[in-house]
């Protein structure tokens, strides 16, 4: 475990060095995320005569904005390293070497949070400013996040993961990626609350995975559950992050007799 | 420490004719063809040998070298290297072996190589007296001194190799796989490359497998050299006995005080070159001893060498009549 602990906090490391080398290009990136402002503006003016489905502008602003925040700290890019390094050859490099590349990826992810926090601290502030009314009042809530947040992250990150490894077979994922991008960016709340959504629609929504990997860790913020509802969905979400796991696994394994390791 | 056993790595591969009109076909119908990479290769090698893998491009010597280093999984077939099964990818095997690709680099482009260092220095569990040791020894051998404080991609094509050797060889593997390890250096650094490995096999008794398009680091390097050819094992043996077999002559390398006519020296043999004073003349075996006693005496000689055949000619001979084995 220390063995471990050591490889990972030199993982970490070399991911945050690897952040800053990279670190303007990684700022605009992080600033293409805007969507959540977008349609903060859309919904802000549809409720400016009276609350939309129990949303008032004030209650739009603070959904939007911890949308946009559980987004910046959430956020995974394995799936387009996972694309490129198979079909430039140089997943070969990682595979020689003793550690599971998603390992080294992960790190990679998790390193750049300090830099997203440049853009994560600004949009906090401007939460507590403008609509700390509308978020949970129940300390238990943001004990919560942490898990939930770590939980929507390994989502996101394992989906990714799992979807990547098509590519180890078929030398691309990113139209496959593309395809579960789209439903997710509306199943998961990112584009508009799960509130709006028709009741069918939103029933079924609620119970898939999209849910967990943003708008559930927003609803707690929101303060929406009371204690024990909270939990039961961090368990949901967990039961989601340990299924990924597995299929991740199974399906990096299986890829790799199919890995034909070109170039070189 | 390498055994291979009827070794089979088989592509299905999509074939398409070139045009709009093909690419429109290809939407229903996609023939595909099998391509044999490796084909029922066998061979041994024993721990400290120094084996050159030789072969056209397409031959099979990179894939071969892939499915040694676990990358990919042999369609049928076995092979061990140090007593484990590649394919397996188990951590004991990975601690033991290497693949240097000239073509491929494991340094991170935007960072010093020394971070690189540090990061297998973790994954391999490199404890520290070790690791500070065998830098000191890499930073001599290959003169690193300066290299390892520059982001990677601002060092020259033969710097960056040195780092890659140096980091490939941080955990003092037992078996190094080099494919192409000197493509595109200059002749300098070629030579730093090849006498760096060959001082490892001898200090470490690291096994060596090395693929080359210059003949000069298998001449250098490799006692024993195996040849494939469209996925097969052609010849697996000793060098100089490849040579014997594939060309038999030999060349006198020929140096003279004074300029002689071509019809002087048609007498000696077949002339390869011929300028000024300096002549190359191809000999068979058999007459080798007549042509140098006639030469030393009919010729105005300064000096006089007997050699093999360039082994470019040799492999050039080799791959268009297929005569090794």
């Amino acid at each position: 475990m220390r063995r471990f602990g050591r490889l990972y906090s030199q993982l970490l490391r070399t991911g945050f060095a690897e952040a800053v080398a990279y670190r303007a290009e990684f700022l605009i990136w992080m600033f293409s995320t805007n969507m959540p402002l977008v349609m903060l503006a859309i919904w802000a003016a549809a409720a400016r005569e009276g609350p939309v489905a129990g949303y008032s502008q004030r209650g739009f602003a603070a959904y939007y904005l911890c949308t946009l925040l559980v987004r910046l700290l959430t956020g995974a890019w394995v799936v387009w390293e996972m694309t490129m390094e198979i079909r430039q050859g140089t997943l070969a490099l990682r595979l020689l070497r003793p550690i599971h590349p998603l390992l080294q990826w992960s790190a990679d992810n998790i390193a750049a949070i300090p830099m997203r926090g440049v853009v994560a601290l600004p949009v906090t502030a401007v939460l507590l400013f403008f609509a700390r009314g509308e978020l949970a009042r129940d300390w238990f809530s943001w004990l919560l996040l942490c898990p939930a947040l770590l939980g929507a992250w390994l989502l996101y990150f394992l989906v990714q993961a799992m979807i990547g490894t098509v590519a180890l077979r078929f030398e691309s994922a990113a139209s496959l990626f593309e395809a579960w991008l789209g439903f997710s960016n509306i199943l998961s709340g990112y584009l508009v609350p799960l509130d709006l959504f028709p009741r069918a629609v939103r029933d079924v929504a609620l119970w898939l995975p999209f849910r967990f990997q943003l708008s559930y860790p927003v609803e707690l913020m929101l303060g929406r559950w009371s204690r024990l509802q909270a939990l039961e969905l961090l368990g949901v979400q967990w039961i989601y992050v340990a299924m990924f796991l597995l299929a991740t696994r199974a399906a990096w394994r299986s890829g790799l007799r199919y890995y034909a390791a070109y170039g070189g | 420490m390498i055994e291979v056993a009827g070794l089979r790595k088989w592509y299905r591969v999509h074939r398409r004719e070139p045009g709009l009109a093909a690419a429109l076909r290809s939407l229903w119908h996609r023939p595909t063809e099998e391509v044999k990479a490796v084909d029922d290769v066998s061979f041994s090698i024993a721990a400290g040998e120094r084996v050159g893998f030789l072969g056209p491009n397409g031959a099979g010597k990179t894939t071969t070298l892939k499915v040694l280093a676990g990358l990919l999984h042999p369609t049928e077939g076995r092979a061990t290297v140090a007593g484990h099964v590649p394919q397996k990818r188990e951590r004991a095997f990975l601690e033991q072996i290497t693949l240097v690709m000239g073509q491929k680099q494991q340094l991170l482009w935007d960072l010093p190589p020394s971070e690189t260092f540090l990061l297998n220095r973790a994954i391999y569990d490199i404890p520290r007296a070790q690791y500070e040791e065998t830098m000191a020894e890499l930073t001599e051998l290959l003169e690193l001194g300066e290299l390892l404080g520059k982001p990677a991609r601002q060092l020259s094509l033969g710097e960056r190799m040195k780092c890659e050797l140096a980091v490939a060889l941080l955990h003092r593997p037992r078996v190094l796989f080099l494919d192409e390890p000197t493509i595109g250096l200059d002749v300098s650094m070629q030579a730093t490359v090849r006498s760096f490995v060959r001082a490892y096999n001898e200090r470490f008794g690291a096994t060596v497998l090395l693929t080359s398009h210059y003949m000069e680091d298998v001449a250098a390097l490799c006692p024993r050299v195996m040849v494939i050819d469209k996925g097969r094992l052609i010849y697996d043996g000793a060098l100089q006995e490849l040579v014997r077999r594939v060309r038999p002559d030999k060349r006198m390398v020929l140096r003279l005080s004074r300029p002689v006519a071509r019809a002087e020296l048609e007498p000696l043999g077949a002339v390869v070159e011929h300028r000024d004073a300096e002549a190359v003349v191809q000999v068979s075996q058999e007459a080798l001893q007549a042509a140098v006693a006639r030469a030393l005496s009919s010729l105005p000689l300064t000096d006089l060498t007997v050699a093999d055949p360039p082994l470019e000619e040799v492999m050039r001979d080799l791959f268009a009549h297929g005569r090794a084995a």
